[in-house]
Formats: C-alpha cells, sequence, structure tokens
C-alpha cells in the first residue's frame, strides 16, 4: 500500500510552468517538490537605463494576465520617487482599471480553468457541449471584464492609456453610461455562476493549514489600489517596509528566493484578501461570502476560488460605484505635466493574485538605475510547497490518480502566475 | 478532418494566449474549423500529433531551443504568435549586458554555485525570436497579438494558404482614423516604419506608436529621418524607443 509516484511535469490550466513531484513507499514520502522551470525574465536588469515613462510600458509585459496591475505598481513607483501628484479623475478610473483586472482575470480562472475540476473534465471545451448555458454565462462576464479594460487602458492587455501623471486618452461619459448597464445586467448572471460553484464546492478538499496572509488594508475600502500592508500576524506595516516583510532568502539547498515573514511561509491573493478586509466588502460581495458560508479567517487554501467569485461580485458593486461618482463630477480629458525629479519610490498594488511591490530608483535625468520588482506568485510559492507537505500524507493511502487531482487542484487553487515571478525558483526538499 | 492544432509557450507574459480566450464567443467559431489538441494553459489534455503549432515567447536557454526543434519536427507549419516569438519582443533588452551582468543584478542574493552548471539558467548571450532557432511559417505580431489578425491567419493557414501580413506602415491606418500626428504633440513614434495591422492601436489613444509589431520590410529610413529632424528629436532618445520591441535591429 501507498506506494505513490507522482511526476506531473508542466501543470496544465495554469499560466506558467509548474511541475509537482510525490514519491512514497509503503506510505513513507520520500520526496514532495512543487517545482517551477519557467524560463528567467530579467526584467529588473533590462529596466535600468530606460526612462521614466518607458518602466510601466515595459514592466507591463511581465504579465499579460496582471498587465493592468504591473503596470499601475509601476506607476505608483515612478510617480512616488519623482514626486508626482495625480487628479482625483486620475485615481478613480484607475481604480476602475484594477478591478476590470480583477474581474477578468477571476472569472477566466475560476470558469475557464478550475471550473473543468468541479465538473470532472479536462478542460472548459467539453463544457461547451455539456452545460452551454453556464459556458455562454462565464464568456458574457469575461467578455465584460474585457470592455471594461478597453474603456480604461485602451486595450485588454498592456494598457495603453495609463501614463505617469495621468491618462493620454479618457472615456466618454457615454462610454462610461453604457458600461455601467452592462455591469448592472451582469448581476443576476454573476449570481448564477456563483450557484453553479456552490453547487459543487463540496468537491474542494476540506483541507486546512494555519498560516499567515498578507495583503493590502486601508481604512475606508476594500483595498487593491492603495493601503498599508495587511498582515493577519503582525497587523499594519507601510509600504516603504515591504523588505521587511518580503524577506526574500535562499535556502542551502535551493537556488530559488523564498519569502517569510512571521511564520515559515505566508499566503498572498483573494482568500487572504478576504481574510484581511472581509468587512469592507460591499452586501452583494457579503451576501456571496455568506452563500458560501467563508468567514474570516478561512485557513483553507482551496477556498481561494471561493474567495475569487466573492471579490468577482464586489468589484462589480465598486465598479457601479466609481462609475457613478466618475459621472457625478464629470469625465474630462486632463492635461498633465511632468517634472523629472531623482528619488526612489515603493508601491503595493493587489493584483488578482496579491500584493505586488514595485521599487524603482530614478536619478535627475529621469532615468531608472535601480529596480525591484517582488510578484505574488513569488511569495506564495512556499506556501504551496509547506502546503503540499501538510496535505500528502493524510492523502497518501488513497489512489494516485486521486492523489495527483488534489494536489494539482491545491496548485490551482492558488491561480499561480508563474512567467510573473520575474525572479527564477526552483523549490528542492531532501 | 480538421486540422490539430496545438500551443506552446516559451519566455513570455503568455498574453497572447491570453487574447485567443479573449475571443469570447468566436472561440466557437474557431473551434469549428481546427481541433485543439494541446494548449496547456487551459486544458488538461495533450498530444504531440499536431498539424500546426503555434509557438509564443522568446528563446531564453539552449534547453528551449531543443524543445523548439522538436516542435518543429512534429508540425507541418509553424506560426509564431506575437512580439516576442515573431522579433524576440522586449526579453532582447537584456542583451545590452552580458549575461553573467544581469544574472548578478537579478539573482544577487544567490550562491553563484547553485547557479553555475545549472540547465534552467544557462542563458543564451541574448533572448532569440523562434525564426533564429526554426523556420517559421507565418507570422502573427504585436505585443499583444490583434484578435481579428489572429482569427484571419488561423482561417487562411486550416485552408493550406500562406497569410499576408500588411506592408505599410502605422501611419496610413493613423491618418484614416483621423488621429492628430503624435509628433506635432512633440511626442516620438515609430509609426512611420513599423508595419500595420493593429488598426494603430496606440495612437489611437494619444500615445506614441513602440514598434511591438516589427518593423516594415521595405520602410522609408529616408522620409522617416526627415520626420525625426524636423520635430528635433535626439539620437539617443530614438535609439531607446526603437530598442524597446527591436532591439538593435540590423539596419536601424
Amino acid at each position: 500500500m501507498g506506494n505513490v509516484n507522482i511526476n506531473l511535469h508542466h501543470v496544465t490550466r495554469v499560466e506558467g510552468h509548474g511541475n509537482i513531484v510525490l514519491n512514497a513507499t509503503d506510505g513513507t514520502i520520500e520526496k514532495c517538490q512543487w517545482q517551477v522551470p519557467e524560463a528567467p525574465r530579467l526584467f529588473e536588469a533590462f529596466v535600468r537605463g530606460k526612462p521614466y515613462h518607458m518602466l510601466s510600458h515595459i514592466t507591463s509585459r511581465i504579465c499579460g494576465i496582471c498587465s493592468i496591475g504591473h503596470s499601475l505598481a509601476s506607476l505608483k513607483a515612478t510617480e512616488a520617487a519623482m514626486g508626482v501628484e495625480i487628479s482625483e479623475q486620475t485615481e478613480l478610473l484607475r481604480k476602475l482599471a484594477i478591478h476590470a483586472e480583477n474581474l477578468q482575470s477571476h472569472i477566466l480562472h475560476v470558469g475557464y480553468l478550475v471550473a473543468p475540476d468541479l465538473l470532472g473534465v479536462g478542460s472548459v471545451i467539453p463544457l461547451v457541449g455539456s452545460h452551454p448555458d453556464e459556458v455562454l454565462k462565464i464568456v458574457k462576464l469575461h467578455r465584460i471584464s474585457n470592455e471594461m479594460s478597453d474603456l480604461t487602458c485602451g486595450r485588454t492587455t498592456h494598457p495603453i492609456s495609463l501614463d505617469v501623471g495621468g491618462f493620454t486618452a479618457v472615456p466618454t461619459e457615454k462610454q462610461l453610461k453604457e458600461m455601467k448597464q452592462k455591469l448592472v445586467d451582469a448581476i443576476p448572471d454573476t449570481k448564477d455562476v456563483a450557484g453553479v460553484v456552490l453547487a459543487n464546492a463540496g468537491k474542494l478538499p476540506n483541507f486546512t493549514r494555519e498560516t499567515e496572509y498578507i495583503g493590502l488594508v486601508h481604512d475606508d475600502e476594500y483595498a487593491l489600489y492603495d493601503g498599508d500592508i495587511g498582515s493577519t500576524d503582525t497587523g499594519r506595516h507601510p509600504v516603504s517596509e515591504y523588505l521587511d516583510i518580503t524577506n526574500e532568502f535562499v535556502v542551502p539547498h535551493s537556488t530559488a528566493k523564498h519569502t517569510r515573514h512571521e511564520r515559515d511561509s505566508y499566503m498572498v491573493g483573494a482568500l487572504a484578501r478576504f481574510n484581511l478586509n472581509a468587512d469592507k466588502l460591499t452586501p452583494i460581495g457579503k451576501e456571496v461570502a455568506q452563500l458560501f458560508g467563508l468567514k474570516p479567517i478561512n485557513y483553507n487554501p482551496y477556498m481561494n476560488n471561493v474567495a475569487q467569485v466573492v471579490e468577482f461580485a464586489d468589484s462589480i458593486a465598486v465598479s457601479i460605484d466609481i462609475i457613478d461618482k466618475l459621472l457625478e463630477r464629470g469625465v474630462k480629458k486632463e492635461e498633465y505635466k511632468v517634472k523629472v525629479k531623482a528619488g526612489r519610490g515603493i508601491s503595493g498594488v493587489e493584483v488578482p493574485r496579491g500584493i505586488l511591490f514595485h521599487d524603482y530608483t530614478i536619478n535627475e535625468k529621469g532615468i531608472c538605475t535601480k529596480a525591484n520588482c517582488i510578484i505574488p506568485t513569488n511569495q506564495n510559492h512556499r506556501n504551496i510547497q509547506l502546503d503540499m507537505e501538510a496535505l500528502a500524507p493524510t492523502i497518501i493511502d488513497k489512489p494516485q490518480n486521486e492523489i495527483e487531482l488534489t494536489l494539482e487542484m491545491l496548485v490551482r487553487a492558488y491561480d499561480p502566475c508563474i512567467s510573473c515571478s520575474t525572479h527564477y525558483l526552483d523549490i528542492k526538499f531532501k | 478532418m480538421k486540422p490539430r492544432v496545438a500551443f506552446f509557450d516559451f519566455g513570455c507574459c503568455e498574453g497572447c494566449q491570453l487574447q485567443i480566450a479573449n475571443l469570447e464567443e468566436d472561440i466557437l467559431k474557431l473551434l469549428d474549423i481546427v481541433e485543439v489538441v494541446s494548449f496547456r494553459e487551459v486544458m488538461k489534455e495533450h498530444s504531440d500529433e499536431y498539424d500546426i503549432a503555434f509557438i509564443e515567447g522568446s528563446i531564453e536557454r539552449p534547453m528551449d531551443e531543443e524543445a523548439l526543434k522538436e516542435i518543429r519536427e512534429n508540425a507541418k507549419i509553424l506560426v509564431a504568435l506575437g512580439a516576442c516569438a515573431c522579433i524576440g519582443g522586449v526579453n532582447k533588452l537584456r542583451g545590452e549586458w552580458s549575461v553573467e551582468e544581469v544574472r548578478k543584478e537579478v539573482y544577487e542574493i544567490a550562491d553563484p554555485k547553485d547557479i553555475e552548471g545549472n540547465p534552467y539558467f544557462d542563458l543564451l548571450p541574448n533572448a532569440k525570436a523562434a525564426d533564429e532557432v526554426v523556420k517559421v511559417d507565418a507570422y502573427i505580431p504585436g505585443c499583444p497579438i490583434d484578435r481579428a489578425e489572429f482569427g484571419r491567419v488561423v482561417t487562411s493557414v486550416a485552408l493550406g494558404k500562406t497569410p499576408k501580413l500588411p506592408r505599410y506602415p502605422i501611419c496610413v491606418e493613423c491618418k484614416k482614423n483621423e488621429n492628430v500626428c503624435l509628433f506635432e504633440q512633440g511626442k516620438f513614434c515609430l509609426g512611420p516604419i513599423t508595419r500595420a495591422g493593429c488598426n494603430s492601436a496606440c495612437p489611437n489613444h494619444n500615445s506614441p506608436c513602440e514598434g511591438c509589431r516589427g518593423y516594415l520590410d521595405e520602410p522609408r529610413l529616408e522620409a522617416a529621418k526627415d520626420v525625426i529632424e524636423k520635430y528635433g528629436f535626439t539620437l539617443e532618445e530614438m535609439l531607446k524607443a526603437f530598442n524597446m520591441f527591436n532591439f538593435k535591429k540590423e539596419g536601424y
């Protein structure tokens, strides 16, 4: 009994390349690894020497799925370094952009990548035949999310109009009104999709492991665009102290950079944000959380999928609010001028997979001389590894294909964005 | 029989594969004409028997070169998907420094002995476009790709035809869209030498073209030089903009 030999090369339905290795003889685990063989991208090296206005356009290319979040983190760090102020309209439009990305990414993950596990198929393609109504609703919600990215950023992926100090182009009030109507109409579909997930939520393993959750926190809102760093263990810290939170380190038997704060690992992402900010959800966000019985602090990593559904509903409601505010104050093309100044700027932004930090040093000519980007998935890799080590012994006697699926679903629950990990990671345990 | 299609990604952000998901309802139409047999980002199933391979990303390491050569052997038609695979894209920016220097900058805290001899870290002197390693039959340029163009190229490849890309510059589309020229606004734009086909996406939003679709095969360089001179841009500024997607491209 308990002879297991799993070597899942390139886990599917995740962004980037990751391997799961689990070997056991007679129920004794010999090897349990979460490996990431993604090609190094080296962005921090090559943004050096580039002018300040190019930085967000280059770093958005770190990740296709969270290109808006990378752009915003980049712009905020650049603006912090040079002391650039932005207008209220710019801040509102940027917030709308980050909600658009959260919507797009979450529905893609839950609808296209996780749903096949819950419904027992290999991909979304067979679901087109077996569950056409549900698939079409998911496609519709995905399309609306992308339309909001187009509207705010000029393009779905790799924003065009987000700029240091402002926007090169802004949506018209007519476009915003139409967008609002689409969001209002999307609420019933959102509830239907949440219902489908709920009906199959029993397939999510009931596994818990206490860990630390880290994400942005803000006094007035469920923080995505701005805030302090919050920890479920240690409370609030200014974003400028991010290096004391992430503590990148190299273990002797690995070439990887890991992060840890108060414990041996921590988790970022939708579940971390929910655990830190659940009281700041809108009524519809709270309603969906209640539907699933999701309460802070929830220590089941598989519930990250559910937290994404909660955030999806919440982002729709918040986006409607933001559009109302924009329409109330009026939207116009604003002139903005940026004065070059030397300095160092640090930013924290919540992207779909968790907290993202950009840190730039810019010289008196407006040229970047040093950059550091700490990506959510990097911060999660160690938590995935430790979850796997805790989970594997509890399922080791099950059939191998079941163990494999449970571990794959664990990795997928984190919604890892591996090509985002600008640092190479290789996690190996003896 | 429908042609069997597989997707593969190398060093990139996977944003071009995402544009396929972003086709929304139109994906279903594409599934009418092709059978997807491998697409790691969205499906568990995998097969090495395919007719058309789409390659996303740049080739960063010798191990990636080997993987791409194997795909080339399996595929009847190989299509480069997006700027990273077509021209190397932003990944080539690291070519300004030596491999040792960029590794040191990014992995400063790592122990050098963990990196030396590790194939994952064995970087090529610079990132390569797909056609620097194998023969490429068709290109879908852009960062990210244009969804409509993707549909057109797939349809034409599935029908056994050679897809054609525009041979005129972005300026043609930009003028048609009645944008105010970015040079007139004091901005430096790569539209005059960049291949059209994105419907001048960036200038439409008052943002300069960054050349992500690659330069024209026969650009009118003299005319471009006149424009640059007329608006008084410095050589240094220009080269930085040139390099973003087309690092040290010959002839520029």
